[in-house]
């Protein structure tokens, strides 16, 4: 079982063809819907959370394409603003993989990107909210 | 005979250039190898600092009169409410009030935005009178249109403060940050042996009067802080253990400076703003000496549990400890993470020391010292 991000981005003129029901049913794909931004007669986009065996997935994949979706996979990172942070640490409170952490010796934060699991709980533990989710 | 020396000598030797500054953490760390007489011997005065959170703090503006005037009775800043029942055009930012229904946004907010030069829209409505006609205005304001930006925060500098935990199987979302559930991690707020008024804990030097660095500029103790209580029991090395004296301060908030003063939002608990302070503590003899020499392990709290409704007692822990980013309560290891933060409070330290040795700022004796107190009034129900 893969879960992987994508980003969709639909053309103007809908197709009439319900996508994201249509992977539910006919493909047995998970879908979780992170974001969506779709308004009638406008590209849309959607960021969206698939779950299902990797030539499932592909399938999916190659379904939207035929139904001139574009789909872009994303992995999620965590950012944030640098230059604004004070170094109070209330971000490392939260961080239990380790991530951010306090410099002992210089006091500063510390970003360790590689040690995220993108739980998000610094996006609000932050009192300045310099975090953000980098959807790719 | 241990050295005894004066504020006007110590400000004598600041000003021709001979005063031996040193900031509290400089003082702890040689105070390892040299006795409080030494210490009294070398140095004249110790910076300290501290850049935290700190709820009970506002800023006092006036706005200018508009042609035909205006007695303001309602007024909002980026639609903030701030407190208008004071003369016409004058007003109190509070730092904690908030934007409803965004209470993400606040008066801490509006606060950073007008220090930062920043315009802010300002709306207010009266009943009008026959002296003030005008009934509402919409217009913009900053730091030059203004006439004054005091600041003036009721409470600040605590001298030392609780560690929180949470003993519940839920996350809490606190002033102390957020807790995570089963004592997941352990939160603290002072800069320990560079806090203010845990290097002259019986405020011997600090008093009403007192010049400071604040907020990046110079302001002054105006008076004691609200809650302030110096009842507290007193470790053996002369620190309260758990929240104490706290300091009223005043200062010219045009001068200030956003590197010191930012508004802050904690999740689900509302609005705050840290506020950078310093004092300088003129080691005026060798118990002046023995209390600036105090070092992180020798500071201790008490840990609070902020699950329980009563914030039960649950330990102790000191400094170095906390700093050292865990703490064994009960046998149990527990993670920690500062709110407050240390390098800001080294920089305001390093910035005053260097103030004062350039001989551009000069220490002041308390005009009154503050009197002791023995506890705090509840609020009791009585309706
Ligand atoms: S998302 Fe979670 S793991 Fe990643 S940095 Fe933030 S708190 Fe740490
Ligand atoms: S909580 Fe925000 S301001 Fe504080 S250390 Fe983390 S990123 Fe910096």
């Amino acid at each position: 079982m893969k879960s992987r991000r994508f980003v969709l981005t639909f053309p103007p003129e809908a197709t009439g063809e319900p996508i994201t029901y249509n992977l539910i049913r006919k493909f047995d794909i998970m879908v979780n819907i992170v974001k969506a931004d779709v308004s009638p007669g406008q590209v849309g986009h959607l960021v969206m959370e698939m779950s299902a065996p990797s030539k499932v997935l592909k399938d999916g994949i190659e379904y939207m394409k035929q139904q001139n979706v574009e789909c872009v996979p994303i992995d999620r990172t965590i950012t944030y603003r640098k230059e604004l942070c004070v170094h109070c640490g209330a971000c490392s409170a939260v961080c239990f993989a380790g991530a951010l952490t306090m410099d002992r010796k210089s006091a500063e934060l510390v970003f360790e990107p590689e040690k995220c699991v993108v739980c998000e709980l610094c996006l609000t533990a932050c009192p300045l909210k310099l975090f953000e989710i980098d959807l790719g | 005979m241990s050295k005894k020396r004066t504020i006007a000598e110590i400000n004598e030797k600041i000003l021709s250039g001979k005063a031996v500054v040193l900031t509290a953490e400089q003082v702890a760390a040689m105070g390892r190898e040299a006795t409080p007489a030494e210490i009294a011997e070398k140095v004249d005065v110790v910076t300290t600092g501290t850049f935290g959170p700190m709820c009970s703090s506002g800023m006092f503006i006036n706005f200018g009169h508009t042609d035909p005037p205006m007695r303001m009775e309602r007024i909002t800043l980026n639609n903030v409410p701030v407190f208008a029942g004071i003369a016409a055009v004058d007003a109190y930012i509070g730092a904690t009030e908030t934007a409803l229904p965004h209470d993400q946004y606040g008066g801490a907010h509006v606060i950073e935005e007008l220090i930062a030069g920043r315009d802010v829209m300002m709306q207010a409505t009266a009943k009008g009178t026959d002296c003030y006609p005008r009934t509402e205005v919409k217009t913009l304001i900053n730091r030059e249109s203004v006439n004054e930006m005091i600041m003036f925060n009721p409470r600040n500098a605590y001298q030392n403060y609780n560690v929180a935990v949470n003993s519940t199987s839920k996350m809490k979302y606190t002033y102390m940050g957020t807790l995570l559930p089963s004592f997941g991690n352990a939160t603290f707020s002072t800069s320990g042996e560079l806090s203010p008024l845990l290097n002259d804990p019986e405020m011997r030097t600090i008093g009403i009067g007192t010049r400071i660095f604040f907020g990046g500029t110079t302001g002054y103790v105006a008076w004691h802080g609200t809650q302030f209580n110096t009842g507290k029991p007193v470790n053996e090395h002369g620190v309260p253990v758990g929240n104490s004296a706290t300091l009223a301060l005043i200062g010219n908030a045009k001068e200030m400076n956003t590197r010191f003063i930012r508004a802050a939002y904690f999740e689900k608990y509302g609005v705050s703003i840290f506020v950078g302070v310093g004092i300088p503590i003129p080691v005026l003899d060798e118990d002046l000496a023995r209390r600036v020499m105090i070092r992180n392990s020798q500071i201790e709290t008490n840990v609070l549990d902020y699950g329980s409704p009563g914030h039960d007692l649950l330990g102790r822990a000191n400094y170095e400890s906390l700093f050292s980013g865990e703490i064994s309560l009960n046998g149990k290891k527990i993670r920690t993470a500062p709110l407050s933060s240390l390098r800001v409070a080294r920089e305001i330290a390093e910035t005053l020391r260097g103030e004062i040795a350039a001989g551009r700022f000069l220490l002041t004796a308390p005009v009154e010292n503050f009197k002791m107190t023995s506890g705090l009034n509840n609020l009791e129900i009585r309706l």
